[in-house]
């Protein structure tokens, strides 16, 4: 009898190894969880790998101040149901304290900001491996990345000198003061993230399936309306069906008009979506190089 | 049925079809020169992987650089200097899917100073595609990169002629690169490679068959990509289990839980089976095979699993589990194929840190055999300066024995990288022989 694996199992598969050898390299690793989809699907996985033991590390949250309150209820929730430690720190403390300032004018954002709260907490926690949910098929910086990412003491990103990473063996060797982004889910693809969540039956965050809403609509992208972005005079305030691909920030997430309630639905939109899930993100449209020049400097 | 419940039932149908897809990955072997990132961007296109956002980008880039098509290259182009310089300078990995599989591309650059990076797409390869330019037939390049493939054991080959519409889709161009090709290849271990002549630009037998070749009656490139038997390209024969991580619950529920967890590298295991604990030797038996709780009757090769035995042996991460009747080799002398990977080269009597399957020891590099001059694929015993993307037969002394299966047999359990002790860099891979 021949076995194979189908694709999604061997997705996981891939994604438990990656999880299990950071745990078993590292001292004091963490996972990131911004309550989005693929970092609910990490730790979905993260507990399957470690079971019956508990996760062996804590989950980070770096709060941005501007996050949807359905995302800050969905995280509580998950941690109550799942025992899980989960660590938050504040971009308005990172503020505070002097070492961030805060960017002004309509298209603020506090998604830069985020890197030097991220980069503190790691810092203060020592902490020597960061997982992270990124895909490789999101932006075209990420399709380079490594499973295992080197970060000097700076937390910075050298995309020209990465590690050459051969099969399945992955070289978490550091210094003292560096540390590695490790990111499970690189070979996973949107379709796959949603076919996994429908698959395992994993609960979603209610932001994600269609919800009647009060939008702004500046220059083609619906924002949803919170005090944490200044109006301008060309704005329009609407109100619409949509939900959201991704979930970021309140300030830079772009809504999608969509009468979507339930996961089946959800993928039959992704199957036929001609444009990609980070087109409505305002932080990549800033440049052709924005996520690059961020994750150089030690973004997520 | 009404429409909507029509529809969803279609969907669960294509559902259930996207989960049971098969998992291809491919390595793309070639230069800008000879249409890669054409071909890339072409099958991404053809197969609807490209979104408009994206689509509008590469519009606007094309046209700013006064380029009158769509350039469909500068999808592939991931970093800045790689746009500015029009060139690729790292692996990118690249994913689309059709009705039958899941694709993962890793594209790498194809010039000779780029060989560490055609190695790092190859070593999880299934399938190698190597491009050749119609016009200019089997080249050293091509040489190079059959080599590779055939080093790396990439189980099948497929030979693109690119630019078939700059010969006319003549077929005797076509015939004779495939002759050229056999001729070459006599001397390397390949078992299983296919040609195609295409037109990447038109997207002539890419995903469309082309009517300009009514010569050529075999598959397109999609169609062949989505049919290749995969399901033995892993060793399928060889029970290999090395320990990754012990999992100890130390809660009540489970007080003398003791897991073994890890991804198998070979073969089947089953509940009962007979095991041997190596490097100790020690036998047992399988008590149960479980992921999340859920007990399995059997585990196979890439499966990540939690293995419980019926004895309480002291089992720690790099150790493996075998069959009594299978076993791997064990030694501290190894011989093996290293590409090397780093500016600084390879120093004989140097010491390295490896790191083999979930194993970390130390060698000391014992002799250069030989150095491979990879355009001609021959042996050069005198030159034993081993630089950066030089490919060498070394031998090496381990601080504690490997258990391991010639590459040849096993990729997973006969790979091994080694690392600059001072930079921590990973320095080489290695083939064991």
């Amino acid at each position: 009898m021949i076995h194979k694996l189908k694709h999604i199992e061997e997705l996981e598969s891939e994604s438990i190894y990656i999880i299990r050898e950071v745990a078993a390299q590292f001292e004091k690793p963490a996972l990131l969880f911004s309550g989005g989809k693929d970092s609910i699907v990490m730790y979905h996985i993260a507990r399957k790998a470690f079971f019956p033991a508990k996760v062996p590390f804590p989950l980070l949250h770096i709060d941005t101040g501007h996050n949807f309150i359905e995302t800050l209820d969905y995280r509580d929730n998950l941690m109550k149901q799942t025992g899980a430690t989960c660590i938050v720190r504040c971009v308005q403390d990172t503020i505070d304290k002097g070492k961030a300032v805060e960017e002004k004018g309509y298209n603020a954002s506090r998604n830069v900001l985020q890197t030097i709260t991220l980069l503190d907490a790691i810092e203060e926690f020592k902490f020597d491996a960061a997982m992270g949910g990124g895909r490789r098929d999101e932006e075209k910086a990420r399709a380079k990345e490594r499973f295992f990412s080197h970060r000097d003491d700076f937390g910075q990103w050298d995309p020209k000198n990465q590690r050459p990473e051969l099969w399945n063996i992955f070289n978490g060797k550091k210094r003292m003061g560096e540390h590695f982004r490790v990111f499970p889910l690189s070979n996973w693809t949107e379709m796959d993230i949603w076919q996994y969540i429908y698959s395992e039956n994993i609960e979603m965050p209610s932001l994600y399936f269609t919800h009647e809403r009060e939008l702004i609509k500046r220059d083609g992208v619906l924002l949803a309306n919170c005090p944490y972005i200044p109006l301008k005079e060309s704005d329009e305030i609407i109100t619409k069906k949509i939900r959201f691909r991704t979930i970021g920030d309140m300030t830079c997430t772009g809504a999608v008009e969509s009468p979507a309630y339930t996961i089946e639905e959800i993928i039959k939109e992704v199957a036929i979506s001609r444009v990609t899930e980070r087109g409505g993100r305002w932080d990549d449209k800033r440049s052709d190089a924005a996520m690059e020049d961020r994750k150089k400097e030690g973004y997520f | 049925m009404n429409e909507d419940a029509k529809m969803n039932s279609e969907l669960i149908d294509k559902q259930s079809g996207y989960l049971n897809m098969e998992l291809l990955r491919f390595t793309t072997a070639g230069s800008v020169d000879d249409g890669k990132s054409t071909l890339i961007g072409r099958l991404l296109y053809d197969s609807k992987a490209i979104f408009e956002d994206q689509l509008e980008a590469i519009e606007e880039a094309s046209n700013r650089r006064g380029e009158e098509h769509l350039n469909l290259a500068l999808l592939t182009d991931g970093l800045r200097a790689e746009r500015e310089q029009g060139i690729t300078i790292d692996v990118a990995y690249r994913y689309f899917a059709t009705p039958k599989r899941k694709f993962i591309i890793a594209d790498t650059p194809g010039h000779i100073q780029y060989t560490r990076n055609m190695v790092t797409g190859a070593s999880t390869a299934n399938v190698a595609l190597i491009l050749v330019d119609a016009r200019l037939g089997v080249i050293e390049q091509t040489h190079r990169h059959a080599y590779i493939a055939s080093l790396l054991r990439i189980p099948h080959l497929i030979l693109c002629v690119n630019k078939m519409d700059l010969v006319d889709f003549n077929q005797d161009v076509f015939e004779k690169i495939k002759f050229q090709f056999h001729e070459f290849s006599k001397k390397l271990e390949i078992s299983d490679v296919c040609f195609i002549p295409i037109s990447a630009k038109n997207g002539d037998n890419v995903v469309g068959k082309s009517n300009k070749m009514p010569w050529y009656n075999d598959e397109t490139l999609i169609s062949l990509l989505e049919n290749i038997p995969i399901e033995k390209d892993e060793d399928i024969n060889d029970a290999r289990f090395p320990v990754q991580y012990i999992i100890r619950p130390q809660s009540d529920e489970y007080h003398d839980y003791r897991g073994y967890a890890g991804r198998i590298a070979g073969g089947v295991f089953k509940k009962g089976d007979n095991v041997l604990v190596l490097p100790s030797v020690i036998k047992t038996t399988i008590n149960s095979i479980e992921l999340n709780g859920k007990q399995l009757e059997s585990a196979f090769v890439l499966q990540s699993v939690n293995i419980t035995l019926t004895d309480d042996i002291d089992i720690s991460r790099g150790d493996m589990i075998v069959k009594e009747n299978n076993q791997p080799q064990m030694n501290q002398n190894i011989e093996l194929m290293v590409c090397w990977l780093n500016e600084k080269p390879l120093i004989s009597g140097g010491k390295y840190w490896v790191k083999h399957n979930t194993k970390d020891v130390r060698c000391v590099i014992t002799d250069i055999v030989f150095k491979m001059d990879i355009n001609n694929i021959e042996k050069n015993i005198e030159d034993k300066h081993i630089g950066l993307n030089d490919i060498a037969k070394i031998k090496i002394k381990t601080s504690k024995p490997l258990i391991f299966d010639p590459y040849t047999r096993n990729r997973i359990t006969g790979s091994l990288i080694l690392i600059d002790e001072n930079t921590n860099e990973t320095v080489g891979a290695g083939m064991i022989l």
